[in-house]
């Protein structure tokens, strides 16, 4: 690697003074992601503003060896953008234009910094909607989503980020760019932009994204149910599912996640269940109406001891704003929290449920559960209290426990929020050593001298200190959700 | 032939040609592995949507078995009854008309098991329908023809299948009619479960629950504003559509996916010589096409399109713009340096 000031010196020639920026407040912001509890401060952070700024940034790295870390928003609960410690970070979200947004072949192509949201909002004139939806959708950017093939509440349904994105312009560790997919939903050849999502910036950086949009449903349908135990809720999304319904979302709360939404927000959620399932049916009308009639008879024969329909938007939106809200709303029980995001066969959902309730009062600590049920896709919030020493290392280690039980049930160390730096331990529970060493090869073979996001998805050597640390500001303020 | 044989096999030939059905000739002519004995289901679970099987066992096998169950795979494999694979559905990277609603091969196919140059198994993506952990091997094997390796098992997401289906064909006057007519119901919040344009007809397909069919064909033909026939038993209408009855035995048969607006220019190029059928809101072309494939070939770099050969002569299979660049020679070099499944 060369001198630092040598680095420095190039950056600015290409972005000037002002958007590499050195000083020890300004790479403080950037120490963390929404996974607090590991910081690394960066050699610099750096703001292109083009696309070729940043080509011209990555080949910089390239020549003098310098790892670098694409960053958008910052919302990663894997430690994905995590800085590497003297490398740099090339912060993307001056790229924020929506380049094409075409109605009738409903596509838009935007440059990685732009939101979620935003793609939705400037498609929504046309009757039309972006459908992965994770909950930090209002800040996180679309080049996050791209790297960790980001999830949210309707992938069953839908999928994720990857089923998604149809094209790609990318921007290899070496400064080669190149084009993936197209406008089409279908290819020939290797899916290779399928390739690129989800590789978690290992591949180099998505320069260009070209999304499909769906026309918006015509009709919503949303029941809520109470039960008096979390397996009552379970066995409840076990008879929607072999009914033959498809909903787009199924949703539970534990009774800590409950009373904590309903603290933060009056929902107006029974306080004393035990669990609540949230059910919405979306599509054509007529469909729809048929469906839910269906869907009414399985929730009221499911043991339910309440049953509430959204009669309106508003309802519905009253039903979810508790769902949604639920993440912040169990940060205010505990001043710290981790959340994990293991996935287990839907059918082993209450086993889960009931292990993870086993393995916190071993540990001492309370959990919360908050989960996708349609998917199997758990969200445990371990509570705990940064201040008291050794309680994070005894969350962690709760957490690991977790992962490793939704791996030994058939599942999955992560359904959403990537492996990043916090579950990369836990890669070989899922895979063998030869199934990583293929991966590794491969990640090798794109980038050689692995300067792409180093330190993530593969177990190695030298862990990042893990430091404790309060909920991310944005988080406090409720803008940015952990699920 | 089972996976120690296939790792041998690789081992110790220099070329690997897989042959799992048989039922894209082009791609499969020149075997010398062929895969019909790895065949099976290994793991099933209907209320997790998900099933397991190796990679030589027959889409209509699987086909049979989810429907026992209720389910099915709404990416509407082709060639099904021909005899298509898993394998091979994958690595064609193939789609029917039924891909309308919720995608692809792509999107349906959750983890596999390969074996790469060297003979090593290697395992991706997870068996649950909601997986983010390690690279996303098993999308990258969708249309890779098997350039990476031989793949042996893999496992896929269902969805319960509609309790009823119904088909509404549209008889316009033009070709363009039936264009704007499909990209007016594309836009649309409709359910399709099936848009097809062949010719001047528009070949719509809705399931679901059954009371609801009748009012939804109505509502259906009230927003396109054309009469138009009702099949309420269309399991013909999309065989034929499936197993590619409507093509012609010498012809020869290629996907080119495109967009709808790209439509025009390529019926202006290949006139008398083509005949195609849209599927999925004029993303996927399945040309039948009569010249040359080299002059194809050169209609389609000229338009920016690239295109597979699945039934005709021609020494190479990818036609049209070629795709992957870089990118696709370093995937190349990590499971297959010394090139040996290069089916082109």
């Amino acid at each position: 690697m060369t001198e630092p000031a040598t680095i420095l010196t190039d950056l600015r020639r290409v972005l000037g003074e002002a958007r590499v920026m050195v000083k020890a407040a300004q790479l403080a912001a950037y120490e963390s992601d929404a996974l607090t509890s590991f910081k690394a401060r960066a050699l610099a952070v750096v703001m292109p503003e083009t696309e070729l700024e940043v080509i011209e940034v990555v080949k910089i790295c390239h020549k003098h060896r310098v790892p670098f870390v694409a960053r958008g928003s910052g919302t990663s609960l894997s430690g994905g953008s995590l800085p590497v410690a003297d490398g740099v970070v090339i912060a993307l979200n001056k790229l924020n234009k929506i380049l094409k947004l075409d109605p009738l072949e409903r596509v838009a192509v935007v440059q990685p910094g732009v939101t979620n949201l935003a793609v939705s909002t400037a498609a929504a004139p046309f009757g039309l909607y972006y459908a992965p939806d994770p909950s930090s959708q209002q800040i996180c950017t679309i080049g996050g989503n791209v790297a960790f093939n980001s999830g949210g509440a309707h992938c069953l349904k839908y999928g994720m980020t990857s089923n998604h994105v149809l094209g790609l312009k990318v921007l290899l560790p070496d400064g080669e760019v190149l084009t993936l997919g197209g406008s089409s939903l279908e290819s020939v050849g290797a899916d290779l932009h399928g390739l690129f999502v989800g590789s978690e910036g290992l591949f180099g950086i998505a320069l260009e994204v070209t999304l499909r949009l769906l026309p918006k449903p015509q009709r919503y349908r949303t029941v809520l149910a109470a039960y008096h135990s979390l397996e009552a809720a379970g066995e409840a999304v076990a008879s929607v599912v072999s009914s033959g319904l498809l909903p787009g979302a199924m949703e539970i709360m534990d009774a800590l996640a409950i009373q904590a939404a309903e603290a933060a927000v009056h929902a107006g959620y029974p306080k004393d269940a035990a669990a609540l399932l949230i059910v919405e049916l979306e599509g054509e009308d007529r469909a729809i109406e048929a469906e839910f009639l269906e869907l009414e008879r399985v929730i009221r024969a499911s043991g339910a001891y309440e049953v509430r329909i959204a009669q309106s938007e508003l309802e519905r939106l009253t039903i979810w704003k508790g769902r949604k809200s639920a993440f912040s709303a169990v940060g205010r029980l505990s001043p710290d929290y981790i959340v994990q995001d293991g996935v287990v066969p839907r059918g082993k959902l209450g086993l889960a449920l009931k292990e993870i309730e086993r393995l916190s009062g071993v540990a001492g600590l309370r959990v919360a559960n908050v989960f996708h049920a349609g998917d199997g896709n758990l969200h445990p919030l371990i509570l705990f209290d940064g201040r008291e020493p050794g309680a994070l290392e005894k969350a962690e280690h709760l957490a690991g426990e977790i992962l490793g039980l939704c791996v030994k049930l058939g599942g999955s160390i992560t359904g959403e929020h990537g492996v990043g730096v916090e579950k990369r331990e836990h890669m070989p529970i899922m895979f063998s050593s030869s199934d990583l060493d293929a991966m590794k090869r491969l990640r090798l073979s794109i980038d050689p001298l692995e300067l792409s996001n180093p330190g993530k998805m593969f177990p190695s050597g030298e862990a990042p200190a893990l430091v404790s640390h309060a909920p991310h500001p944005l988080e406090r303020a409720g803008v940015i959700t952990r699920e | 032939m089972t996976i120690l044989e296939i790792q041998d096999f690789i081992k110790s030939n220099a070329s690997v040609k897989v042959r799992g059905g048989g039922t894209k000739p082009a791609l499969s002519s020149v075997a010398n592995l062929e895969m019909h004995e790895l065949s099976g289901m290994l793991e099933y679970d209907p209320s997790e949507y998900t099933f397991t099987a190796l990679a030589g066992t027959r889409v209509s096998e699987i086909a049979q078995i989810l429907a026992e169950h209720g389910q099915h795979l709404p990416f509407d494999p082709p060639f099904l009854m021909a005899g298509a694979t898993l394998g091979g559905t994958v690595a064609a990277g193939l789609s029917g008309s039924g891909r309308q609603r919720f995608g692809g091969v792509r999107d349906f196919v959750l983890a596999v098991q390969f074996i790469d140059g060297l003979g090593g198994i290697v395992r991706g993506g997870g068996k649950v329908v909601k997986n983010a952990a390690g690279f996303d091997l098993p999308k990258m094997h969708c249309g890779a023809l098997g350039t990476f390796g031989v793949i042996t098992e893999l496992t896929f997401k269902v969805f319960p299948a509609p309790k009823a289906w119904a088909t509404l064909q549209l008889e316009c006057d033009t070709p363009k009619t039936a264009l704007e007519t499909m990209q007016k119901l594309a836009g649309s919040s409709f359910d399709l479960e099936c848009l097809d344009v062949f010719g001047s007809r528009v070949m719509i397909r809705i399931g679901g629950v059954i009371n609801a069919l009748e009012t939804r064909l109505e509502n259906l033909q009230k927003f396109v504003g054309i009469e138009g026939q009702v099949t309420r038993d269309d399991t013909e209408i999309w065989r034929e559509a499936r197993e590619f009855l409507w093509v012609v035995p010498n012809a020869a048969l290629v996907k080119i996916p495109l967009t709808a607006s790209k439509i025009p220019t390529l019926e202006a190029k290949i006139l008398e010589h083509g005949r195609t059928r849209y599927i999925s809101s004029g993303n996927l072309a399945w040309l039948e096409w009569t010249d040359s494939l080299e002059n194809l070939d050169l209609i389609l770099l000229e338009l920016q399109l690239s295109g597979l050969v699945l039934r005709g002569n021609t020494p190479r299979v990818l036609l049209g713009k070629q795709v992957g660049g870089v990118l696709l020679e370093r995937v190349l070099n990590t499971f297959d340096l010394e090139r040996k499944f290069n089916a082109t």
